[in-house]
Parts: structure tokens; C-alpha cells; sequence
């Protein structure tokens, strides 16, 4: 019989890959599995914005450590800092968007309000109905594509075994071990950490455990190349919109506007009734978009908990079995906390705190 | 816009047109759907300008009687119209439409019955992006709707019927044919001899194409592929090689000077709207590669949901039309609530055998592959080559939609038609994986490249919901 993993990481996204590496890096053995691919979940099909101006006061010290990580992975994941417009286009949406930018940079963003003029000098391509805006040129973006690719190649480097198209059926715990039922054999390891994304209830629940993870049904789209129409990432108040244009010219457009399916059934499906706003408050941003062409419309799931903080810590009730996920903003700030993660794993002190899995999900929503 | 109806049969060639004349013949409210301006499909195409002096063949004859009983029928005709969305709604499917002019609309449809027939596949070979290098079915309908050959002289190459059609027509329509080559064998044909036979009237039209090939003096080069297209601006020479019964090329090539290349590799069914629809896909080489599962009257495993002709299994337009309307037959009696017509008598379905046969005579070979070199571009929308998605497949990207990632193959205007099922193949052939074991991306709507201004029209910016303010 082969000797036990010292921890198999369940699930190959961004959560479970960077915490893989750090684990690696401090001396663990490690596998991965996921039942797809890696980085095939939510890590590989969202929008990629990394924008401060949308992330959690109370996790924005967190994000700006997301941002020096992303940025130091550099072209190898299609890193640009082009900074970014938070645009309102109504008396409300300046309201609003005054309360909430001032409280995220309170919390440390380097956000500043600036005038419409100013984003129209900035950004001619932007539509004239703006009435206040904000910018953080902190702000950009990664190409979400190639976090697969990136960890693939970082994950072999540090001699991580890696088994995709293997999901795990079933989990027998018992004192110090871990075996792991899959479709290729059993898999034992003396550590566990579930970073199964949407996918982690049904992981925890094989434990015992029952987390209270939800999904929402993100949809993003992108146009065919376009001529060039602005640099920045670009926000609306309301949070109904991210856009940035890459280097190939394609637009891609976001904004957590919700699709169909839940992730025990697939994928989920684009909903053509959120389809049509979103992409026409793209129009409404940048009015040239409007000679564009659709080129395709997809979904990812963003898992959450109630009160919408991660979960990240040691699974309560079940020796050396630990969780990580359901992030806001977990793209932007996933990298981070996979190195906290390890540190915890590996009896480390992590620089800073995380977020305990069995607290009580009342409140806070 | 926004409409509703019984049936919505989507696409108007012989399946989905025999469908909606049977559901429209019991009264059902029908709309037939299909890009082209008029019903008929690929193979009953419309002509689209009329030459005085050029016979009718028994395709176009088909297709004007499609058109005129269609004419004559209770359905509703909707052409110039692309469907780039499908979506499962309270009692039945809504199609969403792009009509003439670019407009947007949606069909809301109780039940609907997929005829997507069937698109062609060309292995990337040897500069086979550059201009006057066609599809052989593309070819086909070109000369079906414009009545002109693609060239002043040109090669067609291919397997099963299609090459010789295609080649036969280049020559009735005035054009020159500088070679025909088949990586079918006459021993492959040979083989078909019982089913042609049962076929006689099918066999003689064959023997009629063959016979006029060889009139006007045009070699037929057996168990050849074209291995290369040779011009940088346009093309000036074909390269056809020997190839074995893998389609692999064996020997030197012989050039052929040309002006046009109509060069195909077999039929792939259109499956993209049912699997977009929620429709599993299996994978079945007999039929065409990667399918879903329909009954014989169509029926899917979501209900309300149909599919028949080409876009279920390749069989030719005389089956497609037969199972369209044993299809609409079925459809219209869920609708009614009442009891399904019987089954049709079980006899020897000649034309179902013959469509097989045929289709096995155009089923891409393996060897295919060796067509591909590693400077041969794939995703011609991205540009890139063997090599680059080769280097990515080794490097882990074992799936297309991994494969996707890394290097954006198939993420294009095309949306994967061109490249992902040979893209596919490769990561077969680098992996060691067994044929259909690597399934091609779930479709994502649109569809099609989709004008913007048509789906952000109509919309208001005060009708903007503002969500609950994101937790701080």
C-alpha cells in the first residue's frame, strides 16, 4: 500500500491550488483532485476584475494583498493594472456611490472621487450621462482563462500530484486519515482541506458536516474585437456592472447579473432576461458598444454563506480536516488566503486572521 | 417582439419541413423557423438566381414541392431568422430570434421540434485558409443558389457521394474539373454494391455522375487526399497524395494547378441548440459523432423537446424527411393529449440503409490527422497552430475546455465550429485517449455572433433594478 498523502486537497480552483503550493512549499506532500479540471469552476470563468471599489470594507485589507499577489504573477495570467471608474449616472447612484466609496477607502482602498469631466478626459469612450464618479488606480484585472494553465505549471513545479476528472464519492475519517473514494482508487491522506467552491456542502456533508453554502448564477460576456474604446475597468454604482477591454480587443462584461441552474445540476444557463439589461447598461456606460457583436454569454457559480464572509479555517469536529471557500470577491482575494490557509495548516501563526467555519451564520446578510 | 405558438420547428430543410406540414395538417398553429430566405435546406435548396436551360434534378424538384405544399399549409414561414438562445419556460420552450433586419424576438412555443441538419468538417491541412479553398458542402449550396461553379478550375476532393455530386455539378454548370479525389477505395464502394442494388434508381443516378466525370476526361483519384493548397494570395495548386484506409497519406503527392479547392471531410450533425437546451450528448461515429438521443418519432428526454433529420443522425434527406414527419405526427398528438400515431410498419428501410452506407463512406478516418501539420493553422479565428495547441495538451490541457483556457482555441467568432472537433481529435491522438472519449464544450448562447443593439434595445434606464445595497 502507498504511503498516505500528508493532506489531499479537494477541489483544484484558486483557493485549493494556492493553499496547495504553500503547503507544498512548507514541506507537505500534497495531491490535488477535482472531479473537472483545474481552475474549470468560478476561478476559470469569471470576469476577472480586480477592482477594489467592489470588494468588502471588511475584507479590503485582504484584497490589497490579493491585488501584490496577482500582480506579481504577472503576464502569466493576463495581469493588467489599468485602474479603474466607478461611474454613477443618477442623483441616487452619486449617493450611493459617495457612502460607499468613502468607507472603502476608510478602509484602506486609495479611492478617490473625481469629476465627470475628468472621466471624460480620461475616457472619451464613456457615455456623457455620467453625473459623479470615483477611481482607484489600484484597479485592473487578470485573465481568468489562464489560472488553470498558471497552476497546472506551478503545481507540477512543486512536485503537487494532481488528479482531475476524479471527484471524490465518499470520505472515511477515521483517527489521523483520511481515505477518499474515487472513481481511480481510494486516496489516503493523514489531512484534508475541502475547497470545493459551490460545490463544498456536498463535500462537508460526506463529513458529517453541514455548511450552509448557496450559490449565485454570475453570467459574464464577451463581444467580438473591437476597436479601442476605454482602458479601464469600468463599475456602476449600483455594482450591476464590471467592463474592461483586453489587449485583444474583446470586451468582457459583468456584473453578477443572475443565470439559471443550481451546481448539483451542471452548469448553470444563461437567462436572457438578465442577458439584456446587462449588456444595455454596457450600452448605457459606453454607448459604442452598441455596434458590437455578442460572442458568447456563460455562468459561473459564486458560493457564499448567509452572513457573506469566507470560510476558512480548521472544520470543527472532525480532526485535520479543514474548509476554505465561499469568498466575496474570491477571485481578487483567493490567492491570499490560500497562503494564510497553509500557514494555519502547518501550525504556522497566519498573518492574519481567518475565518472560522463553525461560527454561527445568523445575522450579517 | 414577442410572439407564441403550438410548434416551433426549427430549421426548414426535409426534416424539419415534412414536420411542420404533419403538425400543421392537424391544425396546430405552426411557425417554421431557418436562416435561409426560403425552406429547403442544404440539399433542397432554393435556387437562388434561375438560369434559363438548366435541367431540374430530383433535389430541386423535392424542393419546390416542400415549398409549394408549405405554401399551401397552415404554417407560418419565418426565414432570415437565427435562433442564438433556448431556454425551458412554464409549459413549453421560448426561442429567442434574430429576424430580419437584426431585430430581436422571442417565440414562446408549447412544444419544439429541433431540425438542425447537419455542418461540415474539414481536418486542417496544409493551407487550407487560403482563398478559393471551399467546403465541399459549402460548395454544393453555392452552386445550388448562385447556379455558377466556384472556379474555372477546380478539385474536389472528399468521401461517400458528395465528391462526385460536387464534381458532376462543377461540370454541368459549365466549369472545369482538374482531378476528383476520394480517399475512398472502389473496393469501399464495391462493398455498398448490396445496398445500391436494393436502391436501383439512387445506384444509376451514381453511375450518371461517375459516367459524366469520366466524359469530360476527369481522373478519379481513388483512396487520395488533398494534402496540401498551394498560392499565397489565392489559390494555384492542389497537392493530392495515396492514402491507405485510415486516410493517412502514403505517398508523394501529384499537383494539380486550380483555381478552386471544394475539399470536405464528412458531416457533423448539428447538435448545439439541444445540448443548449439541456440535452445530454453521446457519443455515436455511426451517426455522425458526437449526438443526442431521439426516438424514432423524435422524442427527446426533455419534454416537449424534438429532434429529427441529420441534426439526430446522418441518414440523407429521404429519411430526414420521412422521420420529420412521423416527428411532427408525434408532436402534435402530446399536444392534443392524444394517443401517438402507430409506429410505421416495420420493413426494410432501404433509404435508411443507403443514408448509413453513405454517411460510413464519409466518416473521417484517423489517419486524417497526419493532414495536420505543426505548422498547420487550426483555430483560424485565433491563429493558431498544431504545435501551440499540441505544446498546451502536453503541458496538461487535456479536455477542450482546459484547452480552451490556455489558448483560446475556439473562443473566436466561430465559436469552436471550425477547429474544436479536430481540436478534439488531437488531444485523442496526444493522450492516447480512445476516439469520442474527449466531448467538445457545452454551446453558450448566442449562438452566433449577436449585434448588440438587438438585444439592448427596448431596454429603459429607469426600469434599472437596483439591488440590495452588497453586504459592506
Amino acid at each position: 500500500m502507498t504511503r498516505p498523502w500528508d493532506i489531499a486537497v479537494v477541489g483544484g480552483g484558486i483557493m485549493g491550488c494556492a493553499t496547495a503550493l504553500g503547503l507544498a512549499e512548507g514541506g507537505m506532500r500534497v495531491v490535488v483532485l477535482d472531479k473537472g479540471d483545474l481552475c474549470q469552476g468560478a476561478s476559470g470563468v469569471n470576469a476577472g476584475t480586480l477592482s477594489l471599489q467592489i470588494k468588502r470594507v471588511s475584507l479590503m485589507d485582504y484584497a490589497l494583498r490579493g491585488h501584490e499577489l496577482w500582480e506579481a504573477m504577472g503576464d502569466a495570467v493576463g495581469f493588467r493594472k489599468t485602474g479603474g471608474y466607478t461611474l454613477a449616472f443618477t442623483p441616487r447612484e452619486a449617493a450611493l456611490l459617495e457612502e460607499r466609496q468613502t468607507l472603502k477607502r476608510a478602509a484602506g482602498a486609495p479611492i478617490t472621487f473625481v469629476s465627470p469631466k475628468a472621466v471624460w478626459a480620461a475616457e472619451p469612450g464613456i457615455a456623457d450621462s455620467v453625473v459623479a464618479a470615483s477611481y482607484c488606480p489600484e484597479d485592473g484585472y487578470a485573465n481568468s482563462s489562464l489560472t488553470g494553465a498558471y497552476y497546472r505549471a506551478r503545481l507540477t513545479e512543486a512536485g503537487i500530484a494532481v488528479r482531475v476528472r476524479c471527484p471524490v464519492e465518499g470520505v472515511e475519517a477515521s483517527a489521523g486519515s483520511f481515505a477518499l473514494a474515487t472513481p481511480d482508487g481510494p486516496v489516503r491522506a493523514a489531512r484534508l482541506l475541502l475547497a470545493g467552491g459551490a460545490w463544498l456542502a456536498p463535500l462537508a456533508a460526506m463529513l458529517g458536516v453541514d455548511l450552509p453554502v448557496r450559490a449565485r448564477v454570475n453570467t459574464v460576456s464577451v463581444t467580438e474585437a473591437m476597436p479601442a474604446l476605454f482602458s479601464t475597468v469600468i463599475g456602476h454604482a449600483t455594482g450591476l456592472l464590471t467592463m474592461k477591454q483586453k489587449p485583444n480587443g474583446t470586451v468582457l462584461i459583468g456584473g453578477g447579473w443572475q443565470g439559471r441552474g443550481t451546481p448539483d445540476a451542471g452548469r448553470g444557463q444563461v437567462s436572457a432576461d438578465t442577458l439584456a439589461p446587462n449588456v444595455a447598461l454596457a450600452c448605457h456606460a459606453v454607448p459604442a458598444l452598441q455596434d458590437a457583436r455578442l460572442l458568447r454569454s456563460w455562468t459561473g457559480f459564486e458560493a457564499n454563506v448567509p452572513d457573506f464572509y469566507p470560510l476558512a479555517g480548521a472544520l470543527g469536529g472532525v480532526e485535520g480536516a479543514y474548509v476554505l471557500g465561499c469568498v466575496r470577491g474570491g477571485f481578487t482575494i483567493g490567492p491570499y488566503l490560500g497562503r494564510l490557509m497553509a500557514d494555519l495548516i502547518l501550525g504556522r501563526a497566519p498573518e492574519r486572521p481567518l475565518f472560522d467555519p463553525n461560527r454561527s451564520f445568523e445575522g450579517d446578510t | 417582439m414577442s410572439a407564441e405558438t403550438d410548434i416551433a420547428v426549427l430549421g426548414a430543410g426535409p426534416a424539419g419541413g415534412a414536420a411542420a406540414l404533419a403538425a400543421a395538417a392537424g391544425g396546430a398553429r405552426v411557425v417554421l423557423i431557418d436562416e435561409q430566405a426560403h425552406p429547403g435546406g442544404q440539399v433542397w435548396r432554393k435556387k437562388d438566381v434561375d438560369l434559363p436551360g438548366l435541367a431540374e434534378t430530383p433535389e430541386t424538384c423535392a424542393g419546390a414541392r416542400l415549398r409549394g405544399d408549405l405554401e399551401a399549409s397552415g404554417a407560418t414561414f419565418l426565414g432570415g431568422t437565427r435562433l442564438w438562445h433556448i431556454e425551458r419556460v412554464e409549459g413549453g420552450w421560448r426561442l429567442h430570434l434574430l429576424t430580419r433586419g437584426d431585430r430581436a424576438e422571442t417565440l414562446t412555443a408549447r412544444a419544439a421540434i429541433l431540425a438542425p441538419g447537419a455542418r461540415e468538417f474539414v481536418q486542417p491541412f496544409a493551407g487550407w485558409t487560403t482563398p478559393g479553398v471551399y467546403g465541399l458542402a459549402g460548395a454544393t449550396a453555392l452552386m445550388k443558389s448562385q447556379g455558377c461553379p466556384p472556379g474555372r478550375r477546380s478539385v474536389v476532393a472528399g468521401g461517400g457521394p458528395l465528391a462526385l455530386f460536387a464534381a458532376a455539378e462543377i461540370l454541368r454548370l459549365g466549369g472545369e474539373v482538374a482531378a476528383v479525389a476520394t480517399p475512398n477505395g472502389r473496393g469501399d464502394w464495391l462493398r455498398c454494391a448490396p445496398i445500391l442494388a436494393a436502391n436501383p434508381a439512387l445506384a444509376r443516378r451514381g453511375a450518371e455522375l461517375i459516367a459524366r466525370i469520366r466524359r469530360a476526361g476527369v481522373p478519379i483519384l481513388w483512396r487520395h487526399v488533398v494534402t496540401r493548397a498551394e498560392g499565397d494570395r489565392a489559390l494555384i495548386r492542389v497537392h493530392a497524395a495515396p492514402c491507405g484506409a485510415e486516410w493517412a497519406p502514403t505517398g508523394a503527392a501529384r499537383a494539380f494547378d486550380a483555381d478552386a479547392l471544394c475539399v470536405g471531410h464528412g458531416l457533423i450533425p448539428n447538435v448545439d441548440v439541444a445540448v443548449l437546451a439541456g440535452l445530454p450528448r453521446v457519443y455515436d461515429a455511426d451517426r455522425g459523432g458526437w449526438v443526442v438521443e431521439a426516438g424514432p418519432d423524435g422524442r427527446t428526454a426533455l419534454e416537449g423537446l424534438f429532434l429529427c433529420g441529420d441534426g439526430a443522425a446522418l441518414r440523407g434527406a429521404e429519411t430526414a424527411a420521412r422521420a420529420g414527419a412521423g416527428t411532427g405526427q408525434a408532436a402534435l398528438a402530446d399536444l392534443r393529449g392524444t394517443p401517438a400515431p402507430p409506429p410505421a410498419p416495420r420493413r426494410p428501410d432501404l433509404r435508411a440503409r443507403f443514408g448509413r452506407a453513405m454517411t460510413a463512406l464519409a466518416r473521417p478516418r484517423p489517419g486524417l490527422l497526419r493532414l495536420t501539420r505543426p505548422n498547420t493553422v487550426v483555430c483560424r479565428c485565433e491563429s493558431l497552430t498544431r504545435a501551440t495547441l499540441d505544446a498546451a495538451i502536453d503541458a496538461g490541457a487535456a479536455g477542450l475546455d482546459a484547452l480552451k483556457s490556455a489558448t483560446r482555441c475556439g473562443m473566436g467568432p466561430c465559436g469552436g465550429r471550425y477547429c474544436l472537433t479536430a481540436a478534439a481529435r488531437l488531444i485523442e491522438d496526444r493522450t492516447g485517449a480512445a476516439e469520442g472519449t474527449v466531448p467538445p464544450p457545452v454551446p453558450r448562447p448566442p449562438l452566433f455572433p449577436l449585434p448588440v443593439a438587438a438585444v439592448a434595445a427596448g431596454f429603459d434606464y429607469d426600469d434599472l433594478p437596483i439591488p440590495a445595497p452588497a453586504p459592506l
